[in-house]
């Protein structure tokens, strides 16, 4: 599923005080089957972009193209897109509230009106894709899990409706680094092995840079850069100057050159940056 | 020095709601916090982080052994008062903690409670928004603040209180990179130059970087305690129990793995910087 917006603005408490830019004419291209990190200063526009993808909210003008059709125009099928976009907010455990695992996955479904039977098929799809067990499913209640496992329920109620495209916000905030992985891990695999297009805002320079195809970075409304990590972490100075990181280890390589050593500045994992120094150091010996 | 917090086989068990006990939440814990030191407390969701904190200002009780701050036991009932204020604590969440429509009357909230004049709560209010920065905001909203300036004011709140110590449960767990760098640099300054006992409970290790002593936590027990530097060198402990070490002593591990020569305890950017440039 691809989405693009084009001149994208949204105003937040229009006529008050208040009033402030939200989005600023902003134009960006999403393609289908696309990993995508969105990064920006809290604040940034990042929240307000990804909800006109499935229209929670209206801009004041501009358009939102979700496979060639602006759903902002009258007349549009809303609950078609929502089904098609499955959007996870921050701390979706939040949102829990059924007595047993089984119920809450099946909550969307059961809205659409489908058969029992179809709805279970959903279900265990679902709960196969984030790891968690059926038959447990049934009888256990969301609220006896962990704060990871819990937040795993919450992501398969939304993978439950068969979005083509998943919007997740921040969905490691809060957990320890174990927990943050094995999630980063299930959302990779719903890319690569499920063919889902992912959306995934984040505050963590390091996730980003490990796991998506391209990257949004957001400022004061405006995307004012787009490209793959290693592009975007090359403007260190500029991505700083807007509140952002980049990975440790690029910024390490930056400073190494800035010393005069010859490495790479494209470097984005530990294991890349390995690879650098023994070079270098290599072949100061070879000298 | 003297001790700030000492914790004596401190014992916790949490009530399931049928009565039936939980398995041990803090099992022998002991712990001594001097006055003015700055302790970074790491581990995996349920080690008994959050647990061991809820302790320090009597939110919870030892279900046996003791905890002593600031020289009071948290048994005592009647010393409660003074164990909060002098251990004040900051959580997670900046919009749970604030209640109030306008920054200083948040930051006077708790003095208030506490009977204390209103001359000298405006001396407090003042000072303490001025300690982390946010005087400048002092008339404004809470809610449209940043995250991390609402931490900043959920921090002058407990200021404002005078504590000796304060702890931080995971304070920037929901904040973007400025944010966090906001709180952190608040923190370590109230350290070094208001002398308050630190206790940051974090995820984050590269905050833990600057602590002066670094305590992990699993299963409710002490894994390991150290200086920062004692403590993220040991890299396939931190990764057994399920932790992250910050990605220079990681490079350093990888390196020395190499045959390369760099110090096992590297931790930050300019010492592997200096390192590689020798």
């Amino acid at each position: 599923m691809s989405i693009r917006t084009e001149n994208l603005n949204y105003i937040y408490m229009k006529g008050t005080p208040f009033e402030s830019k939200a989005l600023d004419n902003v134009s960006v291209n999403i393609e289908d089957g696309e990993f995508i990190g969105i990064i920006g200063h809290t604040g940034s526009g990042k929240s307000t972009l990804i909800q006109h993808f499935d229209g929670l909210l209206k801009p004041e003008s501009g358009s939102v193209f979700i496979d060639d059709v602006d759903i902002t125009k009258k007349g549009v099928n809303l609950k078609a897109v929502r089904q098609k976009v499955g959007l996870v907010f921050q701390y979706p455990e939040y949102q829990l509230f059924e007595e047993t695992i089984y119920k809450d996955v099946a909550f969307g479904p059961k809205n659409l009106g489908l058969s029992d039977e179809m709805i279970d098929n959903k279900v265990r799809k679902a709960l196969k894709m984030v790891g968690l067990d059926y038959k447990e499913s049934l009888v256990k209640s969301p609220f006896d899990l962990s704060g990871g496992q819990r937040r795993r329920v919450a992501i398969a109620g939304v993978l439950a409706m068969d979005p083509e495209t998943l919007i997740l916000d921040e969905p490691t905030a809060g957990l320890d680094p174990r927990g943050r992985d094995s999630i980063l891990n299930e959302i990779k695999m719903l890319h690569d092995k499920y063919k889902k297009t992912v959306i995934l805002v984040s505050h963590s320079m390091e996730d980003i840079a490990k796991l998506v195809d391209r990257i949004i970075v957001m400022n004061k409304g405006k995307c004012i850069l787009t490209g793959t990590p290693r592009e975007v972490f090359k403007e260190s100075k500029m991505l700083i100057k807007i509140g952002l990181g980049i990975p440790q280890v690029t910024l390490l390589m930056k400073r190494l050159r800035e010393k005069g050593i010859n490495v790479s500045d494209d470097v984005l994992t530990v294991e890349e940056a390995k690879r650098e120094i023994i070079k270098y150091l290599r072949g100061r010996k070879d000298d | 020095m003297k001790d700030m917090i000492t914790a004596n086989d401190l014992t916790f068990i949490y009530k399931k709601e049928d009565g039936r006990q939980d398995e041990a939440a803090l099992k022998d814990i002991n712990i001594n916090i001097k006055k003015g030191e700055f302790v970074a407390v790491i581990g995996p969701n349920g080690s008994g982080k959050s647990t061991f904190a809820k302790h320090i200002n009597a939110l919870l009780i030892p279900t046996s052994g003791k905890v002593v701050v600031g020289g009071f036991d948290t048994h005592n009932e009647k010393d409660l008062w003074n164990i909060r204020q002098s251990a004040g604590m900051v959580f997670q969440n900046p919009d749970n903690q604030i209640v109030a429509t306008i920054v200083e009357e948040d930051a006077a909230f708790g003095p208030e409670n506490l009977g204390i004049p209103p001359q000298e709560i405006r001396e407090r209010v003042d000072q303490s928004l001025k300690a982390v920065g946010m005087e400048e905001y002092k008339n404004r909203a809470p809610h449209l603040l940043s995250g991390g300036q609402k931490q900043r004011v959920a921090i002058a709140g407990v200021l404002a209180m005078k504590p000796q110590c304060i702890v931080l449960d995971e304070p920037t767990a929901m904040l973007d990179p400025s944010g966090r760098r906001e709180v952190i640099d608040t923190i370590k300054k109230l350290n070094k130059d208001e002398g308050i006992t630190i206790v940051l409970i974090t995820h984050y290790m590269e905050e833990a970087v600057d602590a002066d002593r670094v305590i992990v936590m699993e299963n409710g027990k002490i894994a390991l305690s150290g200086t920062p530097k004692e403590v993220f060198q040991r890299v396939d402990d931190l990764k057994r129990i399920g932790l992250d070490v910050p990605q220079m002593t990681e490079l350093a591990f990888e390196l020395r793995k190499e045959g390369i020569n760099v110090a096992p305890d590297t931790l930050t950017i300019d010492e592997m910087v200096v390192q590689l440039c020798q």
